[in-house]
């Protein structure tokens, strides 16, 4: 096999953490628009987070959003040019605590739209504090004794079962990148979810589990098993709802 | 003009219709008293020129959409009352920091908090001073009738493209929900304006990225600095304002929007008064740039000065930091949605021996 760099993908050391998802699915995404051939109509929307300078590593049109309200830029950027291919991509703090009304209302809109949601259990910019996604007895910065529903800590957001409970979305998958058949997954996925966009489905949305070995203090082999055995049982992979 | 041309229209409705002449080709609005109207009015217009109307779920919504739609090169619009306008001041402060062009209106109403819906002018520092975060100015534009609400609209689009950053629409519940006779006419265009090519989606090569976020060591004060530069320029260039100055007048009574209207009847009470025409009147059409050079020099000849507000006191500080020490600055405002009387302000003129 030929293995060589997206088009879609600078070439540039990220940086990003060892062990961290976001590489991967920067990849996996700049894959997709290469083999749709879409580089050069496709505009993405970065998130406030570990991956705002998605832009410094993606080769084609990017815009920043205010934290949680990617999908409302997303949304005034495909309204007014619907020829472009339009994305965002989000991580949990943004997608499900700051901008859970932005996400809800656009994909109740059935925007046509595509959303790669990241989710790594917690706020890793800015030290690893509580997310909404964060599993129950999780540490965090802001969950010392480990997230706690008792003591007022709410439980782990499901926000893509939420979602597809609504008309307007069309396509929403949890997947995650810890093993070489995950990642070939995540990107069948991805590749559903712009597919859906081009054919006018509505909206499309990928969550992707992602290991942050330095938020979770551990190494990324005992990241990979802590989405094995704990993140995966509180958010279970698999195609949530395929109504393209 | 010819008198059949006239529309009768309200100030919202004519701020719509401007927006419509203009090619705004995105508006996103939530509903709030007292600018109802036009989003009403967006809704059936925008669609029926087959462009974008879209209610959406929050004023945050709404003005982050304006962001995406003035990205992608579109001329975009959002409006909203008071309480609401605070809401915005997030997406504000992006447009600017990214350079975006757009439009917002702003139909004061009485605060703080929730206040009511009456007319205000409590907004003044808001929307002069910046408003949210970071360092930036929006031009800010005062219509005093429905017809500026029309032409300054029209102009506010050319402005925020001609200088890539947000323009405010500051009337109040009077300019907005008042109803007058107008022929539309559009401004003649004065700005030459080149094509977006910054804008996303253009695919002529090159990475387009709308951002405000510059980490790099002394990059973000580059930035910033730049900006500077361009709202020094605006001060040079883009200072608006009415002046109506009799030769024997020896007050002078600086007020902007419907208070204007408040001003011009006033001087005619005490012109019947004291069968002299004793009352000039300034009236800033840019809150900012505030016209502090043509203010100062509207003074000299005058006694007195009064500034009239429904506030209690806000654009009072740029008419004093216009005039300084220069002249004796007299205030009369009154907020929480109450409208001065011309026969109160008459009385405290009279008391205080203006003229």
């Amino acid at each position: 096999m030929n293995f060589k760099r997206p088009r879609s993908l600078k070439d540039k050391i990220t940086h990003y953490c060892p062990g961290c998802g976001h590489g991967v699915v920067h990849r996996l995404v700049a894959e997709v628009i290469d083999e749709l051939r879409i580089r050069r109509k496709t505009v993405g929307i970065a998130p406030v987070g570990c991956a705002v300078l998605a832009y410094d590593y993606w080769d084609f049109d990017v815009s920043e959003a205010a934290h949680g309200r990617a999908l409302a830029v997303a949304t005034g950027i495909k309204r007014v040019r619907p020829d472009l291919v339009v994305f965002s991509y989000q991580g949990d703090g943004d997608l499900a605590a700051i901008g859970t009304a932005e996400t809800l209302h656009a994909a109740n809109r059935a925007e046509n739209l595509t959303c790669i949601f990241i989710n790594n259990a917690c706020y890793g910019m800015t030290g690893a504090q509580m997310a909404p996604t964060t599993a129950i007895g999780q540490k965090t910065a802001t969950t010392p004794g480990g997230r706690s529903p008792q003591e007022g800590d709410g439980y782990p957001l499901i926000i893509s079962e939420l979602l597809a409970r609504l008309r307007g979305v069309c396509f929403v998958e949890r997947t995650t990148v810890i093993t070489p058949s995950d990642v070939l997954k995540t990107k069948k996925a991805i590749l559903k979810a712009f597919l859906n966009q081009i054919n006018k489905r509505g909206f499309s949305l990928v969550e992707v589990l992602s290991p942050c070995p330095t938020g979770w203090g551990l190494s990324p082999q005992k990241a990979a098993e802590f989405i094995k055995e704990k993140l995966s049982r509180e958010f279970p992979l698999g195609v949530i709802k395929d109504e393209a | 003009m010819k008198e059949q041309n006239k529309v009768f229209i309200t100030g919202n409705e004519a701020v719509g219709k401007a927006a419509i002449d203009a090619g705004c080709q995105f508006y996103a609005g939530y509903p709030i008293t007292p600018q109802n109207e036009l989003t009403a009015y967006m809704s059936r217009q925008m669609r029926k020129a087959g462009r974008v109307f879209i209610q959406a779920e929050s004023e945050l919504a709404a003005v982050n959409m304006v962001f995406g739609a003035a990205a992608a090169g579109a001329r975009a619009m959002t409006s909203s009352s008071s309480p609401g306008i605070s809401l915005k001041q997030e997406g504000i402060s992006y447009l600017a920091g990214a350079e975006l062009p757009a439009v917002i209106v702003n139909a004061q109403r009485g605060g703080p908090g929730l206040g009511n819906i009456g007319p205000s002018q409590s907004d003044y520092f808001q929307a002069t001073r910046g408003g949210g975060h970071g360092d930036y100015r929006t031009i800010v534009l005062a219509p005093t009738s429905v017809e500026e609400a029309y032409t300054f609209t029209c102009l506010a689009f050319d402005l925020a493209d001609f200088y890539r950053m947000p323009v405010v629409i500051l009337s109040d519940a009077i300019i907005g929900q008042m109803a007058e006779g107008i022929v539309f006419r559009p401004p003649s265009r004065k700005y030459s304006l080149p094509p977006k090519d910054w804008a996303l989606g253009r695919a002529k090569g090159q990475q387009n990225i709308i951002r405000s976020l510059y980490l790099g060591e002394r990059v973000l004060e580059k930035h910033n600095l730049k900006l500077q530069r361009k709202y020094r320029l605006i001060e040079r260039k883009e200072v608006r304002f009415h002046k109506h100055l009799p030769r024997e007048a020896s007050l002078l009574i600086v007020a902007y929007g419907s208070m204007y209207r408040l001003a011009k009847d006033i001087a005619v009470e005490l012109e019947g008064k004291k069968n002299k025409k004793s009352v000039g009147i300034f009236c800033p059409l840019s809150l900012w740039p505030f016209p502090y050079k043509a203010l100062a020099q509207a003074c000299a000849r005058v006694k007195n000065v009064l500034v009239l507000e429904m506030s209690y006191g806000q654009m009072l500080e740029d008419v004093k930091l216009a005039l300084g020490r220069q002249k004796p600055i007299y205030f009369f405002g009154r907020a929480g949605g109450e409208v001065p009387e011309v026969d109160e302000v008459c009385r405290f003129i009279l008391k205080h021996k203006l003229i």
